[in-house]
Protein backbone atom coordinates (compact mmCIF):
# COMPACT_ATOMS: atom_id res chain seq x y z
CA UNK A 1 0.00 0.00 0.00
CA UNK A 2 1.22 3.46 -0.77
CA UNK A 3 0.64 6.37 1.54
CA UNK A 4 -1.85 7.74 -0.96
CA UNK A 5 -4.02 4.62 -0.62
CA UNK A 6 -4.09 4.85 3.19
CA UNK A 7 -5.02 8.48 3.06
CA UNK A 8 -7.83 7.77 0.61
CA UNK A 9 -9.67 5.19 2.73
CA UNK A 10 -8.55 5.43 6.33
CA UNK A 11 -11.38 3.62 8.16
CA UNK A 12 -11.84 0.63 5.88
CA UNK A 13 -10.55 -2.58 7.53
CA UNK A 14 -8.98 -4.89 5.03
CA UNK A 15 -9.09 -8.71 4.89
CA UNK A 16 -5.55 -8.63 6.24
CA UNK A 17 -6.50 -6.52 9.30
CA UNK A 18 -9.18 -9.03 10.21
CA UNK A 19 -6.72 -11.91 9.82
CA UNK A 20 -4.21 -10.10 12.03
CA UNK A 21 -6.77 -9.53 14.76
CA UNK A 22 -8.13 -13.07 14.52
CA UNK A 23 -4.61 -14.53 14.75
CA UNK A 24 -3.75 -12.31 17.71
CA UNK A 25 -7.01 -13.22 19.47
CA UNK A 26 -6.36 -16.93 18.92
CA UNK A 27 -2.85 -16.58 20.32
CA UNK A 28 -4.15 -14.67 23.37
CA UNK A 29 -6.79 -17.36 23.94
CA UNK A 30 -4.19 -20.10 23.69
CA UNK A 31 -1.88 -18.25 26.10
CA UNK A 32 -4.72 -17.86 28.62
CA UNK A 33 -5.47 -21.57 28.26
CA UNK A 34 -1.86 -22.41 29.03
CA UNK A 35 -1.76 -20.12 32.06
CA UNK A 36 -4.88 -21.68 33.57
CA UNK A 37 -3.22 -24.96 34.75
CA UNK A 38 -0.43 -22.91 36.29
CA UNK A 39 -2.99 -21.04 38.40
CA UNK A 40 -5.38 -23.92 39.05
CA UNK A 41 -2.61 -26.19 40.41
CA UNK A 42 -2.63 -24.03 43.54
CA UNK A 43 -6.23 -24.96 44.41
CA UNK A 44 -6.81 -27.87 46.84
CA UNK A 45 -5.72 -31.18 45.31
CA UNK A 46 -7.81 -34.37 45.11
CA UNK A 47 -6.60 -35.69 48.46
CA UNK A 48 -7.52 -32.45 50.21
CA UNK A 49 -10.89 -32.33 48.51
CA UNK A 50 -11.79 -35.87 49.57
CA UNK A 51 -14.27 -34.97 52.29
CA UNK A 52 -13.31 -36.58 55.54
CA UNK A 53 -15.91 -37.05 58.21
CA UNK A 54 -15.32 -37.33 61.93
CA UNK A 55 -17.38 -39.18 64.52
CA UNK A 56 -17.57 -37.91 68.07
CA UNK A 57 -18.77 -39.93 71.05
CA UNK A 58 -20.64 -37.42 73.21
CA UNK A 59 -21.06 -39.67 76.25
CA UNK A 60 -17.50 -38.90 77.32
CA UNK A 61 -18.17 -35.15 77.45
CA UNK A 62 -19.51 -34.09 80.87
CA UNK A 63 -21.83 -31.13 81.26
CA UNK A 64 -20.01 -27.81 81.08
CA UNK A 65 -17.07 -29.24 79.11
CA UNK A 66 -15.81 -28.37 75.64
CA UNK A 67 -13.97 -30.89 73.49
CA UNK A 68 -12.07 -30.02 70.33
CA UNK A 69 -12.00 -32.46 67.42
CA UNK A 70 -10.23 -32.05 64.10
CA UNK A 71 -12.30 -32.01 60.92
CA UNK A 72 -10.85 -31.12 57.49
CA UNK A 73 -7.76 -29.76 59.21
CA UNK A 74 -9.85 -27.39 61.31
CA UNK A 75 -10.83 -27.63 64.96
CA UNK A 76 -14.50 -28.22 65.77
CA UNK A 77 -15.74 -27.31 69.25
CA UNK A 78 -18.31 -29.58 70.83
CA UNK A 79 -19.71 -27.90 73.95
CA UNK A 80 -21.96 -29.64 76.43
CA UNK A 81 -23.90 -26.63 77.66
CA UNK A 82 -25.37 -26.35 81.13
CA UNK A 83 -29.06 -25.37 81.54
CA UNK A 84 -27.94 -21.88 82.64
CA UNK A 85 -25.77 -21.51 79.54
CA UNK A 86 -28.60 -22.66 77.28
CA UNK A 87 -30.94 -20.15 78.91
CA UNK A 88 -28.42 -17.33 78.51
CA UNK A 89 -27.96 -18.18 74.82
CA UNK A 90 -31.69 -18.47 74.15
CA UNK A 91 -32.63 -15.34 76.07
CA UNK A 92 -30.27 -13.07 74.16
CA UNK A 93 -32.41 -10.68 72.09
CA UNK A 94 -31.51 -10.76 68.38
CA UNK A 95 -31.36 -6.97 68.36
CA UNK A 96 -28.03 -6.95 70.27
CA UNK A 97 -26.34 -9.34 67.82
CA UNK A 98 -24.13 -8.01 65.00
CA UNK A 99 -24.95 -11.17 62.98
CA UNK A 100 -28.49 -11.98 64.24
CA UNK A 101 -29.25 -15.67 64.45
CA UNK A 102 -31.42 -17.45 67.00
CA UNK A 103 -29.74 -20.03 69.23
CA UNK A 104 -32.33 -22.62 68.16
CA UNK A 105 -31.16 -22.27 64.54
CA UNK A 106 -27.58 -23.10 65.56
CA UNK A 107 -28.14 -26.30 67.52
CA UNK A 108 -29.90 -29.59 66.91
CA UNK A 109 -30.16 -30.41 70.62
CA UNK A 110 -29.89 -27.38 72.93
CA UNK A 111 -27.36 -29.01 75.24
CA UNK A 112 -24.93 -29.72 72.37
CA UNK A 113 -23.32 -26.80 70.56
CA UNK A 114 -21.19 -27.89 67.59
CA UNK A 115 -19.24 -25.12 65.84
CA UNK A 116 -16.12 -24.73 63.72
CA UNK A 117 -13.44 -23.27 66.02
CA UNK A 118 -12.01 -20.84 63.52
CA UNK A 119 -12.46 -17.14 64.21
CA UNK A 120 -14.30 -15.57 61.29
CA UNK A 121 -11.95 -12.59 61.43
CA UNK A 122 -8.56 -13.94 60.46
CA UNK A 123 -8.68 -17.63 61.26
CA UNK A 124 -7.26 -17.92 64.78
CA UNK A 125 -8.68 -20.40 67.26
CA UNK A 126 -10.71 -18.71 70.01
CA UNK A 127 -10.21 -19.92 73.56
CA UNK A 128 -13.24 -21.37 75.34
CA UNK A 129 -14.96 -20.09 78.51
CA UNK A 130 -13.42 -16.69 78.13
CA UNK A 131 -14.60 -13.25 77.20
CA UNK A 132 -17.50 -11.19 78.45
CA UNK A 133 -20.14 -13.89 77.75
CA UNK A 134 -18.05 -16.86 78.93
CA UNK A 135 -18.35 -18.20 75.39
CA UNK A 136 -15.16 -17.77 73.39
CA UNK A 137 -12.52 -15.09 73.08
CA UNK A 138 -10.11 -14.78 70.16
CA UNK A 139 -6.64 -13.89 71.44
CA UNK A 140 -5.44 -12.56 68.10
CA UNK A 141 -7.61 -9.50 67.59
CA UNK A 142 -10.05 -9.58 70.47
CA UNK A 143 -13.29 -10.92 68.98
CA UNK A 144 -15.78 -12.03 71.64
CA UNK A 145 -18.28 -14.86 70.99
CA UNK A 146 -21.20 -15.84 73.21
CA UNK A 147 -22.48 -19.20 74.44
CA UNK A 148 -23.96 -19.90 71.03
CA UNK A 149 -20.72 -19.04 69.21
CA UNK A 150 -22.26 -15.80 67.95
CA UNK A 151 -20.09 -12.73 67.46
CA UNK A 152 -20.80 -10.09 70.11
CA UNK A 153 -17.91 -7.62 69.83
CA UNK A 154 -14.60 -7.23 68.05
CA UNK A 155 -13.56 -7.26 64.40
CA UNK A 156 -14.99 -10.65 63.33
CA UNK A 157 -17.81 -10.10 60.81
CA UNK A 158 -19.91 -13.26 61.34
CA UNK A 159 -20.83 -15.94 63.90
CA UNK A 160 -18.66 -19.05 64.29
CA UNK A 161 -19.76 -21.43 61.55
CA UNK A 162 -21.88 -24.49 62.30
CA UNK A 163 -20.52 -27.50 60.37
CA UNK A 164 -22.84 -30.06 58.75
CA UNK A 165 -23.38 -32.84 61.32
CA UNK A 166 -25.96 -35.43 62.29
CA UNK A 167 -26.80 -37.48 65.37
CA UNK A 168 -26.13 -41.06 64.35
CA UNK A 169 -26.98 -42.38 67.82
CA UNK A 170 -28.37 -40.91 71.02
CA UNK A 171 -24.96 -39.65 72.07
CA UNK A 172 -22.88 -39.84 68.90
CA UNK A 173 -22.52 -37.32 66.08
CA UNK A 174 -20.93 -37.51 62.66
CA UNK A 175 -19.43 -34.26 61.40
CA UNK A 176 -19.20 -33.79 57.62
CA UNK B 1 23.88 11.56 33.73
CA UNK B 2 27.22 12.01 32.05
CA UNK B 3 30.10 10.87 34.20
CA UNK B 4 33.39 12.40 35.16
CA UNK B 5 35.77 10.36 33.04
CA UNK B 6 35.05 8.45 29.88
CA UNK B 7 35.96 4.79 29.87
CA UNK B 8 38.59 3.84 27.34
CA UNK B 9 39.36 0.13 27.00
CA UNK B 10 43.07 -0.44 27.55
CA UNK B 11 43.71 -4.09 26.84
CA UNK B 12 43.16 -5.83 23.53
CA UNK B 13 40.50 -8.08 25.08
CA UNK B 14 38.65 -5.10 26.56
CA UNK B 15 38.56 -3.41 23.14
CA UNK B 16 37.34 -6.68 21.55
CA UNK B 17 34.59 -7.05 24.19
CA UNK B 18 33.61 -3.36 24.08
CA UNK B 19 32.65 -3.66 20.38
CA UNK B 20 30.49 -6.72 21.09
CA UNK B 21 29.01 -6.05 24.57
CA UNK B 22 29.93 -2.68 26.12
CA UNK B 23 29.54 -4.02 29.65
CA UNK B 24 32.88 -2.67 30.92
CA UNK B 25 32.07 0.91 29.94
CA UNK B 26 28.56 0.45 31.35
CA UNK B 27 29.94 -0.68 34.71
CA UNK B 28 32.52 2.12 34.66
CA UNK B 29 29.85 4.71 33.91
CA UNK B 30 27.51 3.35 36.61
CA UNK B 31 29.88 2.62 39.46
CA UNK B 32 33.15 4.46 38.86
CA UNK B 33 32.68 7.75 37.05
CA UNK B 34 29.00 8.15 38.02
CA UNK B 35 28.67 11.66 39.48
CA UNK B 36 27.45 11.88 43.10
CA UNK B 37 26.58 15.23 44.68
CA UNK B 38 29.47 16.22 46.90
CA UNK B 39 27.26 17.29 49.82
CA UNK B 40 25.73 13.84 50.51
CA UNK B 41 25.58 12.97 54.19
CA UNK B 42 25.66 9.58 55.91
CA UNK B 43 21.93 9.06 55.39
CA UNK B 44 22.87 8.33 51.78
CA UNK B 45 24.77 5.12 52.59
CA UNK B 46 21.65 3.00 53.03
CA UNK B 47 21.35 2.20 49.31
CA UNK B 48 24.70 0.44 49.49
CA UNK B 49 23.81 -1.18 52.84
CA UNK B 50 20.55 -2.48 51.36
CA UNK B 51 22.38 -3.90 48.32
CA UNK B 52 24.77 -5.61 50.71
CA UNK B 53 21.89 -7.02 52.80
CA UNK B 54 20.07 -8.33 49.71
CA UNK B 55 23.17 -10.27 48.68
CA UNK B 56 23.77 -11.44 52.27
CA UNK B 57 20.20 -12.74 52.56
CA UNK B 58 20.36 -14.55 49.23
CA UNK B 59 23.73 -16.17 50.05
CA UNK B 60 22.76 -17.31 53.57
CA UNK B 61 19.31 -18.30 52.27
CA UNK B 62 20.63 -20.50 49.47
CA UNK B 63 22.94 -22.40 51.83
CA UNK B 64 20.14 -22.83 54.41
CA UNK B 65 17.95 -24.22 51.61
CA UNK B 66 20.50 -27.01 51.22
CA UNK B 67 19.52 -28.30 54.68
CA UNK B 68 15.86 -27.35 55.06
CA UNK B 69 12.89 -29.66 54.37
CA UNK B 70 9.57 -28.02 53.37
CA UNK B 71 7.26 -30.72 54.72
CA UNK B 72 5.04 -30.19 57.76
CA UNK B 73 6.23 -33.24 59.70
CA UNK B 74 9.91 -32.55 59.00
CA UNK B 75 10.27 -28.76 58.68
CA UNK B 76 10.59 -27.89 62.37
CA UNK B 77 13.07 -30.72 62.98
CA UNK B 78 15.11 -29.80 59.91
CA UNK B 79 15.55 -26.29 61.32
CA UNK B 80 16.63 -27.75 64.67
CA UNK B 81 19.03 -29.99 62.74
CA UNK B 82 20.49 -26.89 61.10
CA UNK B 83 20.94 -25.44 64.60
CA UNK B 84 22.56 -28.54 66.12
CA UNK B 85 24.15 -30.70 63.43
CA UNK B 86 24.93 -28.67 60.31
CA UNK B 87 28.45 -27.19 60.22
CA UNK B 88 28.13 -23.50 61.11
CA UNK B 89 24.37 -23.98 60.90
CA UNK B 90 23.66 -21.91 64.01
CA UNK B 91 25.55 -18.91 62.67
CA UNK B 92 24.05 -19.22 59.19
CA UNK B 93 20.48 -19.40 60.49
CA UNK B 94 20.92 -16.59 63.02
CA UNK B 95 22.61 -14.46 60.34
CA UNK B 96 19.66 -15.05 57.99
CA UNK B 97 16.95 -14.43 60.61
CA UNK B 98 18.60 -11.31 62.03
CA UNK B 99 19.59 -10.32 58.50
CA UNK B 100 15.89 -9.88 57.77
CA UNK B 101 15.60 -7.48 60.73
CA UNK B 102 18.67 -5.52 59.66
CA UNK B 103 17.35 -5.40 56.09
CA UNK B 104 14.12 -3.85 57.32
CA UNK B 105 15.93 -1.47 59.69
CA UNK B 106 17.97 -0.23 56.73
CA UNK B 107 14.96 0.06 54.43
CA UNK B 108 13.01 2.09 57.01
CA UNK B 109 15.93 4.50 57.46
CA UNK B 110 16.25 4.68 53.66
CA UNK B 111 12.52 5.46 53.29
CA UNK B 112 12.52 8.11 56.06
CA UNK B 113 15.62 9.67 54.47
CA UNK B 114 13.69 9.94 51.20
CA UNK B 115 10.73 11.50 53.03
CA UNK B 116 12.85 14.05 54.91
CA UNK B 117 14.77 15.28 51.89
CA UNK B 118 11.84 15.04 49.45
CA UNK B 119 13.66 12.48 47.31
CA UNK B 120 10.34 11.35 45.80
CA UNK B 121 9.64 14.65 44.06
CA UNK B 122 9.91 15.51 40.38
CA UNK B 123 11.81 13.95 38.58
CA UNK B 124 12.19 10.94 40.91
CA UNK B 125 8.57 9.72 41.15
CA UNK B 126 9.20 6.47 39.25
CA UNK B 127 12.33 5.84 41.31
CA UNK B 128 10.22 6.23 44.47
CA UNK B 129 7.40 3.98 43.25
CA UNK B 130 9.91 1.26 42.34
CA UNK B 131 11.17 1.58 45.91
CA UNK B 132 7.64 1.04 47.26
CA UNK B 133 7.36 -2.06 45.05
CA UNK B 134 10.65 -3.38 46.46
CA UNK B 135 9.43 -2.70 50.00
CA UNK B 136 6.22 -4.67 49.39
CA UNK B 137 8.17 -7.57 47.87
CA UNK B 138 10.47 -7.48 50.92
CA UNK B 139 7.43 -7.71 53.20
CA UNK B 140 6.14 -10.69 51.21
CA UNK B 141 9.53 -12.40 51.37
CA UNK B 142 9.92 -11.73 55.10
CA UNK B 143 6.47 -13.16 55.79
CA UNK B 144 6.99 -16.25 53.59
CA UNK B 145 10.34 -16.93 55.24
CA UNK B 146 8.92 -16.56 58.75
CA UNK B 147 6.50 -19.42 58.02
CA UNK B 148 9.22 -21.91 57.03
CA UNK B 149 10.53 -22.90 60.53
CA UNK B 150 6.99 -24.17 61.17
CA UNK B 151 6.82 -22.94 64.75
CA UNK B 152 3.64 -21.72 66.43
CA UNK B 153 4.20 -18.11 65.32
CA UNK B 154 4.98 -19.31 61.79
CA UNK B 155 1.74 -21.24 61.57
CA UNK B 156 -0.48 -18.54 63.03
CA UNK B 157 1.17 -15.77 61.03
CA UNK B 158 0.43 -17.78 57.90
CA UNK B 159 -3.17 -18.26 59.04
CA UNK B 160 -3.78 -14.60 59.83
CA UNK B 161 -2.09 -13.19 56.73
CA UNK B 162 -3.75 -15.57 54.25
CA UNK B 163 -7.10 -14.89 55.92
CA UNK B 164 -6.63 -11.16 55.20
CA UNK B 165 -7.69 -12.02 51.66
CA UNK B 166 -10.93 -13.59 52.90
CA UNK B 167 -12.09 -10.05 53.68
CA UNK B 168 -12.50 -9.41 49.93
CA UNK B 169 -16.22 -9.51 49.15
CA UNK B 170 -17.61 -12.50 47.18
CA UNK B 171 -14.33 -14.11 46.03
CA UNK B 172 -12.35 -13.71 49.28
CA UNK B 173 -12.81 -17.23 50.64
CA UNK B 174 -12.00 -18.77 47.25
CA UNK B 175 -8.80 -16.69 47.07
CA UNK B 176 -7.74 -17.78 50.57
CA UNK B 177 -8.38 -21.45 49.70
CA UNK B 178 -6.38 -20.98 46.51
CA UNK B 179 -3.48 -19.39 48.40
CA UNK B 180 -3.50 -22.15 51.03
CA UNK B 181 -4.08 -25.08 48.69
CA UNK B 182 -6.62 -26.34 51.22
CA UNK B 183 -9.08 -25.21 53.87
CA UNK B 184 -6.43 -24.45 56.45
CA UNK B 185 -2.67 -23.88 56.55
CA UNK B 186 -1.11 -27.28 55.85
CA UNK B 187 1.54 -29.06 53.84
CA UNK B 188 0.57 -27.58 50.44
CA UNK B 189 0.84 -24.11 52.01
CA UNK B 190 4.32 -24.73 53.46
CA UNK B 191 5.54 -26.25 50.21
CA UNK B 192 4.48 -23.31 48.04
CA UNK B 193 5.64 -20.73 50.58
CA UNK B 194 9.09 -22.29 50.38
CA UNK B 195 9.07 -22.15 46.57
CA UNK B 196 7.98 -18.50 46.65
CA UNK B 197 10.40 -17.54 49.43
CA UNK B 198 13.17 -18.74 47.14
CA UNK B 199 11.73 -16.95 44.09
CA UNK B 200 10.75 -13.48 45.30
CA UNK B 201 14.26 -12.31 46.32
CA UNK B 202 15.35 -12.72 42.70
CA UNK B 203 12.39 -10.63 41.59
CA UNK B 204 13.61 -8.05 44.13
CA UNK B 205 17.04 -8.16 42.45
CA UNK B 206 15.37 -7.35 39.13
CA UNK B 207 13.35 -4.44 40.55
CA UNK B 208 16.46 -3.15 42.36
CA UNK B 209 18.17 -3.07 38.96
CA UNK B 210 15.30 -0.88 37.68
CA UNK B 211 15.50 1.25 40.86
CA UNK B 212 19.23 1.85 40.32
CA UNK B 213 18.64 2.49 36.62
CA UNK B 214 16.00 5.12 37.42
CA UNK B 215 18.39 6.63 39.99
CA UNK B 216 21.15 6.87 37.44
CA UNK B 217 18.87 8.58 34.93
CA UNK B 218 17.75 11.35 37.31
CA UNK B 219 20.84 11.46 39.49
CA UNK B 220 20.79 11.40 43.28
CA UNK B 221 18.94 13.89 45.40
CA UNK B 222 21.06 15.58 48.07
CA UNK B 223 20.50 17.23 51.49
CA UNK B 224 19.83 20.63 49.92
CA UNK B 225 17.26 19.19 47.53
CA UNK B 226 18.67 21.48 44.84
CA UNK B 227 19.42 19.73 41.55
CA UNK B 228 23.01 19.49 40.33
CA UNK B 229 23.74 22.38 37.97
CA UNK B 230 27.44 21.94 37.27
CA UNK B 231 28.56 18.29 37.20
CA UNK B 232 32.27 19.15 37.25
CA UNK B 233 32.01 21.46 40.26
CA UNK B 234 29.16 20.02 42.32
CA UNK B 235 29.71 16.29 42.02
CA UNK B 236 32.51 13.84 42.69
CA UNK B 237 33.04 10.47 40.97
CA UNK B 238 31.28 7.50 42.63
CA UNK B 239 34.61 5.69 42.97
CA UNK B 240 36.46 6.27 45.19
CA UNK B 241 34.32 8.86 47.05
CA UNK B 242 30.93 7.14 47.39
CA UNK B 243 32.33 3.60 47.38
CA UNK B 244 34.65 4.36 50.30
CA UNK B 245 32.00 6.26 52.24
CA UNK B 246 29.52 3.43 51.64
CA UNK B 247 32.13 0.96 52.87
CA UNK B 248 32.41 2.90 56.15
CA UNK B 249 28.62 2.88 56.46
CA UNK B 250 28.43 -0.87 55.78
CA UNK B 251 31.17 -1.53 58.35
CA UNK B 252 29.31 0.43 61.03
CA UNK B 253 26.08 -1.35 60.10
CA UNK B 254 27.84 -4.73 60.29
CA UNK B 255 28.84 -4.01 63.89
CA UNK B 256 25.15 -3.89 64.87
CA UNK B 257 24.30 -6.87 62.65
CA UNK B 258 27.14 -8.94 64.13
CA UNK B 259 26.16 -7.96 67.68
CA UNK B 260 22.60 -9.16 67.07
CA UNK B 261 23.71 -12.36 65.34
CA UNK B 262 26.41 -13.41 67.80
CA UNK B 263 25.34 -11.97 71.14
CA UNK B 264 21.53 -11.69 71.20
CA UNK B 265 20.39 -13.84 68.25
CA UNK B 266 16.90 -14.43 69.66
CA UNK B 267 16.30 -10.93 70.98
CA UNK B 268 14.04 -9.94 68.09
CA UNK B 269 12.44 -13.37 67.73
CA UNK B 270 9.45 -14.77 69.58
CA UNK B 271 9.97 -17.72 71.96
CA UNK B 272 6.72 -19.34 70.77
CA UNK B 273 8.37 -20.04 67.43
CA UNK B 274 10.49 -22.67 69.17
CA UNK B 275 7.25 -24.61 69.77
CA UNK B 276 6.29 -26.73 66.79
CA UNK B 277 3.20 -25.60 64.88
CA UNK B 278 -0.05 -26.88 66.37
CA UNK B 279 -3.15 -26.28 64.23
CA UNK B 280 -5.42 -26.76 67.25
CA UNK B 281 -3.91 -24.19 69.62
CA UNK B 282 -3.51 -20.48 68.92
CA UNK B 283 -0.84 -18.88 71.15
CA UNK B 284 -2.50 -16.58 73.71
CA UNK B 285 -0.80 -13.50 72.32
CA UNK B 286 0.30 -13.52 68.70
CA UNK B 287 2.49 -10.78 67.30
CA UNK B 288 4.29 -10.44 63.98
CA UNK B 289 7.98 -9.65 63.61
CA UNK B 290 8.84 -6.12 64.78
CA UNK B 291 9.06 -4.73 61.26
CA UNK B 292 5.36 -5.43 60.63
CA UNK B 293 4.09 -4.08 63.96
CA UNK B 294 2.95 -0.59 62.83
CA UNK B 295 0.83 -2.09 60.04
CA UNK B 296 -0.48 -4.77 62.40
CA UNK B 297 -1.55 -2.03 64.82
CA UNK B 298 -3.49 -0.31 62.02
CA UNK B 299 -5.19 -3.62 61.12
CA UNK B 300 -6.27 -4.22 64.71
CA UNK B 301 -7.31 -0.64 65.36
CA UNK B 302 -10.38 -0.92 63.14
CA UNK B 303 -13.21 -3.09 64.51
CA UNK B 304 -14.39 -4.18 61.06
CA UNK B 305 -12.74 -6.94 59.05
CA UNK B 306 -12.95 -5.47 55.54
CA UNK B 307 -12.10 -1.92 56.64
CA UNK B 308 -9.22 -3.14 58.81
CA UNK B 309 -7.67 -5.12 55.97
CA UNK B 310 -8.26 -2.24 53.55
CA UNK B 311 -6.54 0.17 55.96
CA UNK B 312 -3.59 -2.22 56.32
CA UNK B 313 -2.98 -2.38 52.57
CA UNK B 314 -3.78 1.32 52.11
CA UNK B 315 -1.22 2.30 54.75
CA UNK B 316 1.50 0.76 52.57
CA UNK B 317 0.16 1.73 49.15
CA UNK B 318 -0.42 5.35 50.13
CA UNK B 319 3.33 5.93 50.23
CA UNK B 320 3.40 5.42 46.44
CA UNK B 321 1.19 8.52 46.06
CA UNK B 322 3.58 10.68 48.11
CA UNK B 323 5.01 12.56 45.09
CA UNK B 324 1.52 13.92 44.42
CA UNK B 325 0.30 14.31 47.99
CA UNK B 326 3.21 16.55 49.00
CA UNK B 327 2.32 19.81 47.29
CA UNK B 328 5.43 21.77 48.25
CA UNK B 329 7.81 22.77 45.48
CA UNK B 330 10.73 22.70 47.93
CA UNK B 331 12.27 19.26 48.27
CA UNK B 332 14.42 19.28 51.38
CA UNK B 333 12.99 19.58 54.90
CA UNK B 334 16.06 21.70 55.69
CA UNK B 335 14.17 24.69 54.20
CA UNK B 336 10.68 23.66 55.34
CA UNK B 337 10.10 24.71 58.98
CA UNK B 338 6.55 23.34 59.29
CA UNK B 339 7.17 20.11 57.42
CA UNK B 340 10.31 19.51 59.46
CA UNK B 341 8.21 19.37 62.65
CA UNK B 342 5.50 17.30 61.01
CA UNK B 343 8.12 14.84 59.76
CA UNK B 344 9.33 14.07 63.28
CA UNK B 345 5.75 13.79 64.55
CA UNK B 346 5.11 11.29 61.77
CA UNK B 347 8.22 9.30 62.74
CA UNK B 348 6.99 9.26 66.33
CA UNK B 349 3.53 8.12 65.18
CA UNK B 350 5.09 5.22 63.25
CA UNK B 351 7.18 4.18 66.25
CA UNK B 352 4.13 4.55 68.51
CA UNK B 353 2.09 2.30 66.19
CA UNK B 354 4.95 -0.20 66.31
CA UNK B 355 4.82 -0.20 70.10
CA UNK B 356 1.03 -0.59 70.13
CA UNK B 357 1.17 -3.42 67.58
CA UNK B 358 3.06 -5.47 70.16
CA UNK B 359 0.53 -4.80 72.94
CA UNK B 360 -2.75 -6.66 73.50
CA UNK B 361 -5.61 -5.30 71.39
CA UNK B 362 -7.69 -4.00 74.27
CA UNK B 363 -8.52 -1.01 76.45
CA UNK B 364 -6.36 2.08 76.24
CA UNK B 365 -3.91 0.44 73.80
CA UNK B 366 -6.71 0.05 71.30
CA UNK B 367 -7.76 3.68 71.61
CA UNK B 368 -4.21 4.96 71.21
CA UNK B 369 -3.83 2.70 68.15
CA UNK B 370 -6.98 4.27 66.70
CA UNK B 371 -5.76 7.81 67.26
CA UNK B 372 -2.33 7.09 65.80
CA UNK B 373 -3.79 5.17 62.81
CA UNK B 374 -6.02 8.15 62.07
CA UNK B 375 -2.99 10.46 62.31
CA UNK B 376 -1.01 8.19 59.99
CA UNK B 377 -3.58 8.65 57.22
CA UNK B 378 -4.19 12.33 58.02
CA UNK B 379 -0.47 12.93 57.58
CA UNK B 380 -0.61 11.75 53.98
CA UNK B 381 -4.10 12.85 52.97
CA UNK B 382 -4.52 16.19 54.74
CA UNK B 383 -1.47 17.49 56.58
CA UNK B 384 1.10 17.09 53.78
CA UNK B 385 -1.08 18.64 51.04
CA UNK B 386 -2.05 21.53 53.34
CA UNK B 387 1.46 22.21 54.67
CA UNK B 388 2.70 22.47 51.09
CA UNK B 389 0.17 25.28 50.50
CA UNK B 390 0.41 27.28 53.72
CA UNK B 391 4.06 26.90 54.68
CA UNK B 392 6.51 29.71 53.92
CA UNK B 393 9.78 27.96 53.08
CA UNK B 394 13.09 29.43 54.15
CA UNK B 395 15.20 30.73 51.23
CA UNK B 396 16.46 27.82 49.15
CA UNK B 397 20.09 28.13 47.96
CA UNK B 398 20.66 28.68 44.26
CA UNK B 399 22.93 25.69 43.96
CA UNK B 400 24.61 22.88 45.88
CA UNK B 401 27.75 25.02 46.06
CA UNK B 402 25.77 27.89 47.54
CA UNK B 403 24.33 25.51 50.14
CA UNK B 404 27.81 24.34 51.08
CA UNK B 405 28.99 27.96 51.37
CA UNK B 406 26.14 28.58 53.81
CA UNK B 407 27.61 25.84 55.97
CA UNK B 408 24.71 23.46 55.49
CA UNK B 409 26.82 20.39 54.87
CA UNK B 410 26.70 19.02 58.36
CA UNK B 411 23.07 17.87 58.57
CA UNK B 412 23.12 14.38 60.11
Amino acid sequence: MTSKDTAAKPAEPSRRDILYIATGAAAAGAAAGMVWPLIAQMNPDASTLALASTEVDLSSVPEGQIVTVKWRGKPVFVRHRTPAEIKAAEDTPLSVLPDPEADSKRVQKPEWLVIIGVCTHLGCIPTGKEGEYNGWFCPCHGSVYDLSGRIRSGPAPTNLEVPPYAFIAESKIKIG
Amino acid sequence: MEGHSQYTPKSGFARWLERRLPILSFMHGSFVSYPTPKNLNYMWVFGAILSFMLVAQIVTGVVLAMHYTPETTLAFDSVEKIMRDVNWGTVLRYAHANGASMFFLAVYLHIFRGMYYGSYKDPREVLWILGVVIFMLMMATGFLGYVLPWGQMSFWAATVITNLFSAIPVVGTAITTWLLGGYSVDNPTLNRFYALHYLVPFIIVAIVALHVWALHVTGQNNPSGVEVKDIKKETVPFTPYATMKDAVGIAAFLVVYAWLTFFVPNYLGHPDNYIEANPLVTPPHIVPEWYFLPFYAILRAIPNKLLGVTALFASILITAALPWLDTSKVKSAVYRPLFRKEFWIFVAVCIGLGYLGAQPAEGAYLWFARVLSAYYFLHFLVILPVIGKVEKPEPVPESIDASIMRGETSHV
